[in-house]
C-alpha cells in the first residue's frame, strides 16, 4: 500500500487518535483521585488563610487538616437562613450551581452591588469553634473588581457585627493596583471594623483615600486602595451585597437569635 | 556522541528559539511575573518538546504527509493534556495560578516548529535531544526574563524578599510595569541585544 493512500491516511489517523486517547484517559483516570484532594484541600486552606487560623502562607497538609479541626460547615438556603442538609459539604460547588437554571437565582439589579447578575440558592458558612465556643463565621463572597472576579472569604465575630479577616484566592486584577487586595498590612486594617451597623444593615466601606480618626464613620471603613477605584468600589460592593439582606442577611440574623443569652467568645 | 552535545547545546545561545528563531514569545510575557510560575513552566515545555519530537520522529516514516502537521498536533496536544495533569496532581498550587497558560504549550510554537523541523527528518534519539535542547534555550530566556520581573515588580526572587517594597513597610518602591506583559517585552529586547553583541554573527543584515 502507498504510503499517502487514502486508505493508509485514515488508518494512520485512527490508530494515532486511539493511541493518544487511552494516553490521555489513563492519565485523566489515574491523577483524578489525587487532583480532587488537592481542590478540597484548597479550599480548606483559603478558608483558613482568609480567617487568620493560620498566618503561615505556605502550610503544610497536616497544619491545614489540624487547624480545619476547628471548623464546622454547613450549607445554608440564602433565601430563609436555614441550613439544609439535601448537599454533600465536600462535593458543594456554589460556582457550578450558579449557573444551573435550577438552582440558581437572579440577583435583582438594584440589589445587587457586587456586581454578579446569579448566584446559587444555597451558599456554605463555616462556623469556626474555640473550646466549644462559636470564636468565628466565616463566609464565602465574591464580586466584581476591575477585570476579574474576586473570590474571598470573610470572616466575622459571634455578634455578626465585627470584621475578624478577609482574604480573596482568586482575582485577576492589576498587579500592584487591584491586586493590592492581597497585600498583608491592607488586610491587617479590617481587623475590628464594623460591617453591620447598629439595625444590622450593611456598611462597611473601602474608604476613598486614607482612614483617619477624624473620617466620618472610620470605624467601618477601611483605606482605599492607591490608582484602583473600581476594585475598591468592587470590594465595599460585594461585602454589602453578601452580608446584606439579599444574601447572608437572614442566616446572620438566625444566629443571633440563636446565640441569644449563650456565652460566645468577643 | 558529539552531535547530540551539538543539538543539545546550540539552541541555548547559537540557536536561541526566542532570541534568534523569535518563536513561542507568547507565554514568555505571560508566565513570567514569577521565578515559580516561569520554572514550572520551563519544565513542562521541555518535557513536552523532549517527547513530542521523540514520538513524532519514532512514527514519522509512517506518517502520510497530507496530514503530517494535524498527526504533530494530536501528539503535542496530547501530551500536553497529560503534563497538565500531572501538574495538577503533583504542584496543584502553582498549576492553580498558571490556569490556561500549561494548555497553551500546546499552540507554543517552538513545539510545533521543532517536530515540523527536526523530528520529520531525523531518528527518534536525536530529535529527542534536538526537543531537551530547544526546551532548555527557551527556559533561559523565560527564567531571565522571571528573575528581573520579579525583583523589581515585587521585591521579590523565588517568593522571598529580597528588596522589602514599600508597601509592606520597607524602602523599595516597586516597579508597577514589570509586573504587566509589555516589561517582558524590553527584557527580550535586552536579552537578544547581549547575545547579538556577544555573538556578532546573528545580527540580520540590513
Amino acid at each position: 500500500m502507498q504510503k499517502d493512500s487514502p486508505v493508509r491516511t485514515i488508518l494512520v489517523a485512527i490508530l494515532l487518535c486511539f493511541v493518544c486517547s487511552i494516553l490521555v484517559t489513563s492519565a485523566a483516570v489515574l491523577l483524578r483521585s489525587k487532583q480532587e484532594k488537592n481542590k478540597i484541600l484548597d479550599v480548606k486552606k483559603n478558608l483558613l488563610l482568609a480567617s487568620g487560623i493560620i498566618q503561615n502562607p505556605k502550610p503544610t497538609e497536616q497544619e491545614i487538616l489540624e487547624a480545619y479541626e476547628t471548623v464546622r460547615a454547613e450549607i445554608v438556603d440564602l433565601s430563609s437562613g436555614e441550613t439544609v442538609s439535601t448537599f454533600e459539604i465536600e462535593s458543594f460547588d456554589e460556582r457550578k450551581m450558579s449557573k444551573d437554571p435550577k438552582h440558581s437565582y437572579k440577583i435583582p439589579v438594584d440589589k445587587d452591588t457586587a456586581g454578579i447578575k446569579v448566584r446559587a440558592k444555597y451558599n456554605l458558612a463555616y462556623k469556626i469553634f474555640e473550646n466549644d465556643e462559636l470564636s468565628m463565621i466565616v463566609l464565602p463572597v465574591n464580586g466584581k473588581g476591575l477585570w476579574s472576579t474576586l473570590y474571598g472569604f470573610i470572616a466575622l465575630a459571634p455578634d455578626t457585627r465585627i470584621i475578624k479577616g478577609i482574604g480573596f484566592y482568586e482575582h485577576a486584577e492589576t498587579p500592584g493596583l487591584g491586586g493590592e487586595v492581597d497585600n498583608v498590612l491592607w488586610k491587617n486594617q479590617w481587623a475590628g471594623k464594623l460591617a453591620l451597623d447598629e439595625n444590622y444593615q450593611p456598611i462597611f466601606q473601602v474608604n476613598k483615600g486614607v482612614v483617619t480618626p477624624s473620617t466620618v464613620n472610620h470605624e467601618s471603613k477601611v483605606d482605599g486602595l492607591s490608582g484602583a477605584t473600581i476594585t475598591s468600589n468592587g470590594v465595599t460592593g460585594l461585602v454589602r451585597y453578601w452580608l446584606g439582606e439579599d444574601a447572608y442577611g437572614p442566616y446572620l440574623e438566625k444566629l443571633r437569635q440563636s446565640l441569644k443569652g449563650k456565652r460566645v467568645k468577643t | 556522541m558529539k552531535k547530540i552535545k551539538e543539538v543539545i547545546f546550540e539552541p541555548l545561545f547559537n540557536n536561541n528559539p526566542i532570541a534568534l528563531q523569535i518563536l513561542g514569545i507568547c507565554s514568555a510575557l505571560a508566565v513570567t511575573t514569577k521565578m515559580d510560575k516561569a520554572i514550572v513552566m520551563c519544565l513542562a515545555v521541555i518535557a513536552v518538546t523532549g517527547l513530542s519530537n521523540f514520538f513524532v520522529s519514532l512514527i514519522r516514516t509512517y506518517i502520510p504527509s497530507s496530514i503530517r502537521i494535524i498527526v504533530q498536533m494530536t501528539i503535542i496536544a496530547s501530551l500536553v493534556i497529560v503534563t497538565d495533569q500531572i501538574l495538577k496532581a503533583f504542584v496543584y498550587d502553582v498549576a492553580k495560578e498558571m490556569s490556561v497558560f500549561i494548555g497553551l504549550i500546546i499552540t507554543n510554537c517552538i513545539v510545533m516548529g521543532r517536530t515540523e523541523g527536526y523530528a520529520m527528518k531525523n531518528s527518534p534519539v536525536m530529535s529527542f535531544f534536538d526537543g531537551i535542547g530547544n526546551g532548555v534555550g527557551y527556559s533561559l530566556v523565560l527564567i531571565f526574563v522571571a528573575l528581573f520581573r520579579e525583583l523589581f515588580g515585587s521585591g521579590k526572587i523565588m517568593n522571598t524578599t529580597i528588596l522589602q517594597p514599600v508597601n509592606e513597610g520597607g524602602w523599595y518602591p516597586t516597579n508597577g510595569m514589570m509586573l504587566l506583559a509589555p516589561s517582558a517585552f524590553f527584557l527580550i529586547g535586552f536579552f537578544i541585544w547581549i547575545i547579538r553583541i556577544w555573538k556578532p554573527d546573528q545580527v540580520e543584515e540590513e
